[in-house]
């Protein structure tokens, strides 16, 4: 087990292309951390990184306090799982699971022991004379993690290893995964592009945008506090709504933000001494769907009304997806099941204010 | 497809050859009727070429001299007892199995060479080494025999610049086994080499990566990864190469005619000798049916594997 530190690590390709622009990362032991962002961040380089798998044009990686920029991937003591499991197609369960410790020359007693064990937590223990070719999708899946538990390795990488299984298996495997860590505690890192899956594994969730990281936080933290507009819109399901406003004074001499014309919302005072240096200046208001829901007659301190026009209604069972066009702009807003809404018509919603989040329009920073 | 139920009365009650067209019909329009017929050209021509020369040459063999008397399998026991026909046998499998192994790891060598070179350059060095394989046979073994020639050898010169003495390439008997051999070799290794390329370009980077994160070095990756991989593609490329290798004639006919005192004839100069030269046409036919068996030995066992492989890997 150990501690895995990025100092100011870059990776460019041949041709001058940064897939890696300095990042800095501290990882600690036991630590279950996600690399999340969209394809082309520089999540699975960094990953890659850290396996020893591609070299590091620039910076330090520290594996349990050494420096091991220099270390080939087999002495880095690491096990990693891959997308496409990369199991050995002429080798049995338990010789793909054992060819590690094998190749360390563990004795042949402790090599049968540690794959059982393994085989028994991952309820592989009938397949292990099989070949990779007789499983399913999940149980490959569950092989390459075997192959990993096995080594006892510091650190476990996860390179996107849920990508290649349909939804069903997905959300079970996920769970297998976070049981698996909380069985051994093992340092480990995830690279996804799937945020749900970031949010439901993580400790700490590490957002990455163009090779840099965008924010580092628990899922609660990035959920509640996004630091920037990516951020926000990247993590929540469906994304946050941005709609282009500007900061004035309201008729009673408090702040508001005005949408259009008929749409100025009050800001709750809590946050008007943040937001009144922004005064008279145009930002982008951010809202989730989720903070935008049914009218309530009784509201709440920081509850406002705004009546907006129905363009699609979207019945999901537990709860109604509402779609809406605000001046062009897009808005999504999760009502109750049992609200009427019908196309066309004006349905009036509460905008939870408390929740808002006020960005620069060019920066991006969240105020 | 055409039911019972759907054949007109009409054609019932019209007498027998109405039946008869009817029924024709029917037969032509079966799935597998029509898979058959499509399938006769080739067929055919396999019959033509293959199927009648195999058995002719198998009736002529055991024939007489003048092709008069059936002499039952009188050729191959006379052949068998004969002192030059055991060279021709120990040199055939001398010939085929050196230079075949020979091939089969000089390939296995340039491939990973090659593999290994980077973007442009690859394809360069591919088609050079591809050289050897495009030329006509004939033409490059005539090359090769100028080149052992004992008056004008380039190799003796080199020699001779050293100060060693000229050695009589294709008078001595090894040193012309030697020399058939390595013409060979020469001449087969780029088919080995670009096949061996191909298999190992279709090795997914990624158990190369898994066996590096599992403690893999090099030579652990090769015998781990790389060949169990590879399998397949050797042991097919190896019985390709043996039956053609088994079966090769026009290295031997032009360096060496089959001497010095037959010691590099292999099964197919020896049945050219003996059959056109010397015009036993019966006995060449013998000789050149000895390849079956062993041919058909080695691949009966090579395809079992490569079928259970197939299995074993295809995913």
């Amino acid at each position: 087990m150990a501690e895995v530190s990025c100092r100011k690590v870059i990776k460019e390709y041949d041709g001058g292309v940064q897939a890696v622009k300095g990042i800095d990362l501290d990882i600690a032991d036991h630590e279950f951390v996600v690399l999340v962002g969209p394809s082309g961040c520089g999540k699975s380089t960094t990953l890659r990184m850290i396996a020893g798998l591609e070299e590091i044009t620039s910076g330090e990686i520290w594996i349990a306090g050494d420096v091991v920029n220099d270390v080939p991937p087999r002495d880095r003591d690491i096990a990693m799982v891959f997308q496409n499991y990369a199991l050995y197609p002429h080798m049995s369960v338990f010789d793909n699971m054992a060819f590690g410790l094998k190749l360390r020359k563990f004795p042949r007693d402790e090599i049968k022991r540690r794959v059982d064990e393994a085989a028994r937590i991952l309820d592989l223990v009938p397949l292990l004379e099989r070949k990779p070719r007789a499983l399913s999708g999940g149980q490959r899946q569950r092989v390459a993690m075997g192959r990993a538990i096995v080594r006892n390795p510091k650190v476990f990488l996860f390179d996107e290893p849920l990508s290649n299984l349909d939804a069903k298996l997905r959300v079970q495997m996920r769970t297998e995964i976070k049981k698996v860590h909380q069985t051994v505690r093992t340092t480990t890192i995830y690279v996804t592009h799937d945020q749900i899956e970031a949010m439901t594994l993580a400790d700490r969730v590490v957002v990455m945008n163009g090779g840099h990281i965008e924010q580092v936080g628990t899922p609660q933290e990035l959920y509640h506090h996004p630091a920037t507009r990516f951020v926000a819109g990247f993590i929540g399901s469906p994304a946050m709504n941005f709609l282009p406003c500007r900061v004035q004074d309201a008729a009673n001499g408090n702040l508001a933000v005005k949408v259009t014309d008929s749409i100025v919302l009050p800001v709750p005072p809590a946050r008007a001494d943040r937001y009144a240096k922004y005064k008279d200046k145009s930002m982008i208001l951010g809202l989730r769907p989720e903070h935008l829901f049914e009218y309530h007659e009784q509201g709440k301190p920081g509850w406002t009304r705004v009546d907006l026009p129905v363009d699609v209604v979207e019945p999901m069972g537990m709860e109604t997806m509402v779609h809406f066009f605000v001046d062009g702009v897009p808005v999504c807003a999760r009502v109750d099941p049992a609200t009427h809404a019908e196309p066309n018509e004006m349905l009036p919603l509460t905008a939870d204010l408390n929740q808002m989040h006020l960005m620069h329009p060019e920066t991006g920073q969240v105020v | 497809m055409a039911s019972g139920t759907s054949i007109p009365i009409g054609v019932m009650t019209a007498g027998r050859t109405g039946v008869q067209r009817g029924s024709m019909r029917r037969f032509a329009q079966r799935r597998s009727t029509i898979a058959f017929l499509l399938c006769l050209p080739l067929i055919l021509l396999i019959a033509t070429f293959v199927v009648y020369p195999a058995i002719y040459a198998i009736y002529l063999s055991m024939l007489n001299k003048k092709m008069t008397t059936f002499v039952g399998l009188g050729n191959f026991a006379f052949l068998l007892r004969r002192h030059t026909f055991q060279l021709v046998i120990f040199q055939s499998c001398l010939f085929a199995i050196t230079s075949v192994v020979l091939k089969a790891i000089i390939g296995f060598i340039l491939a990973h060479l090659m593999h290994n070179i980077p973007g442009k350059n690859q394809r360069i060095w591919r088609g050079l080494l591809l050289v050897p394989w495009v030329i006509p046979l004939a033409l490059s073994t005539l090359t090769w025999w100028w080149m052992f020639d004992p008056s004008y050898s380039a190799f003796n010169w080199v020699l001779n610049r050293f100060g060693i003495a000229s050695v009589p390439w294709l008078g001595v008997g090894w040193i012309a086994r030697f020399c058939t051999i390595t013409v060979n070799v020469w001449y087969g290794t780029p088919f080995f080499m670009i096949m061996y390329l191909a298999a190992l370009k279709s090795v997914p980077d990624q158990l190369y990566e898994a066996a590096a994160i599992d403690g893999a070095n090099a030579v652990q990756k090769l015998f781990f990864v790389t060949l169990p991989m590879m399998r397949n593609i050797i042991a097919i490329t190896v019985l390709f190469s043996l039956i053609v290798t088994f079966a090769d004639f026009d290295i031997v006919r032009i360096l060496t005619a089959g001497g010095p005192q037959d010691m590099t004839h292999v099964f197919a100069t020896y049945a050219f000798q003996v059959g056109i030269q010397s015009g036993d046409i019966p006995l060449g036919a013998a000789d050149s049916l000895f390849m079956f068996p062993i041919l058909a030995f080695a691949a009966f066992f090579v395809l079992r594997g490569v079928t259970q492989r197939t299995k074993e890997i295809a995913a």
